[in-house]
């Protein structure tokens, strides 16, 4: 059985955490720039939050050293549930992007 | 009386399907419903900043410097928490604890940060329902109060969670002081006068815990926690940007 006993070095986290760190200097370099429109520079941040996230799941939360049945029926059903509130909200959230953003 | 031992053949159990223990498969699911509840408040965010070109944007220089200040504590609350995994997981109480406890410092200074944020923002007339940016978005306050307000009650359930895994009961009479500290020392009108009372609900809970159930907690249970601290760091690299990056005034 898969236990706790995770045997990558500590070297791994430290460079985890300075990619973090860089990516979030890079965010707020963009907030500071403010050269996207609104819409654009939140597709760029959301990119980035993703990166960041994925960054902290895989290695702080170890989930890339889980079996493969854990680790994608988590992704998928999460991403599955942020798929449909994404298909709920879709049709007025494609109407305001397209015809009221300035 | 005497009792009769029924031996149990090995093969009685099955493996877990999911390859773990059940109590991180447990923190899992728990961690992907929560998930769904800020992706829901994000959701609403996002879909009223983009959809208000009129959307106010109080965030100066100082805000997101603090701002970011706190994305550095929590970032680093996370790097501490994971050296106290490791720790766990090589059996050493003494670092184990430690770096629990260097993770509730930035636990904590990210909360009292966030604290002053909310102040500031107060001070300058921000309610949940109006705001003095914009008279015709007066959902900016409640958004952002409901994202941030829910965000930093999971840090300091976190901050308490870790402490009764450091500390066990030790933690009970720190938490209590800490309560009546906060209670004492912020002023009466604030919000958080009555807000530090998470602290006396959460000694009760930890209390009730810790009493009922007596144990030493194990490398099993710091992995555990460790997951829920992690979520909440990477909660907040949704929310730092979003609610924070998308509304400077800079």
């Amino acid at each position: 059985m898969h236990d706790v006993a995770h045997d990558e070095g500590k070297a791994i986290y430290f460079w985890v955490w300075a990619g973090l760190i860089f990516l979030t200097g890079v965010e707020v370099l963009l907030a500071y720039e403010q050269v996207l429109q609104p819409v654009r520079m939140l597709e760029v941040l959301l990119v980035l939050s993703v990166v960041k996230a994925a960054l902290i799941t895989l290695y702080f939360m170890h989930l890339k050293s889980e079996i493969r049945t854990m680790r994608w029926l988590l992704i998928i059903s999460v991403m599955a549930c942020f798929a449909l509130m994404w298909i709920f909200f879709f049709p007025d959230a494609d109407r305001i992007l397209h015809l009221g953003v300035k | 009386m005497a009792t009769v031992q029924h031996a149990v053949p090995q093969e009685a159990f099955e493996p877990s399907l999911f390859g773990t223990y059940s109590k991180k498969i447990g923190m899992w699911l728990f961690l992907a419903s929560d998930s769904l509840t800020f992706g829901a408040l994000l959701f609403a965010y996002s879909y009223n900043r983009i959809a208000n070109p009129a959307w106010p944007t109080p965030f100066g220089k100082p805000s997101i410097a603090n701002a970011t200040l706190m994305t550095a504590c929590l970032l680093s609350s996370s790097l501490t928490m994971v050296l106290g995994v490791i720790a766990a997981n090589r059996g050493d109480k003494a670092w184990t604890r430690n770096w629990l406890l260097a993770t509730m410092f930035f636990g904590a200074a990210f909360t009292v940060l966030h604290a002053m944020e909310w102040t500031k923002l107060m001070g300058e007339g921000m309610m949940p329902a109006s705001n003095p940016w914009a008279a015709t978005v007066p959902q900016f306050g409640g958004t952002f109060f409901t994202l941030t307000g829910m965000h930093m009650l999971h840090v300091t359930v976190g901050v308490i969670y870790l402490g009764v895994i450091a500390l066990r009961k030790k933690f009970l009479p720190v938490l209590l002081a800490l309560w009546l500290v906060g209670w004492l020392v912020t002023p009466a009108g604030s919000i958080f006068h009555y807000g530090v009372h998470v602290l006396l609900i959460g000694a009760i809970l930890s209390a009730v815990i810790l009493f009922l159930k007596p144990k030493d907690y194990d490398a099993h249970d710091v992995e555990v926690s460790g997951l829920y601290w992690h979520f909440v760091d990477l909660v907040w690299m949704f929310i730092f940007p979003l609610v924070y990056l998308m509304s400077t005034k800079i």
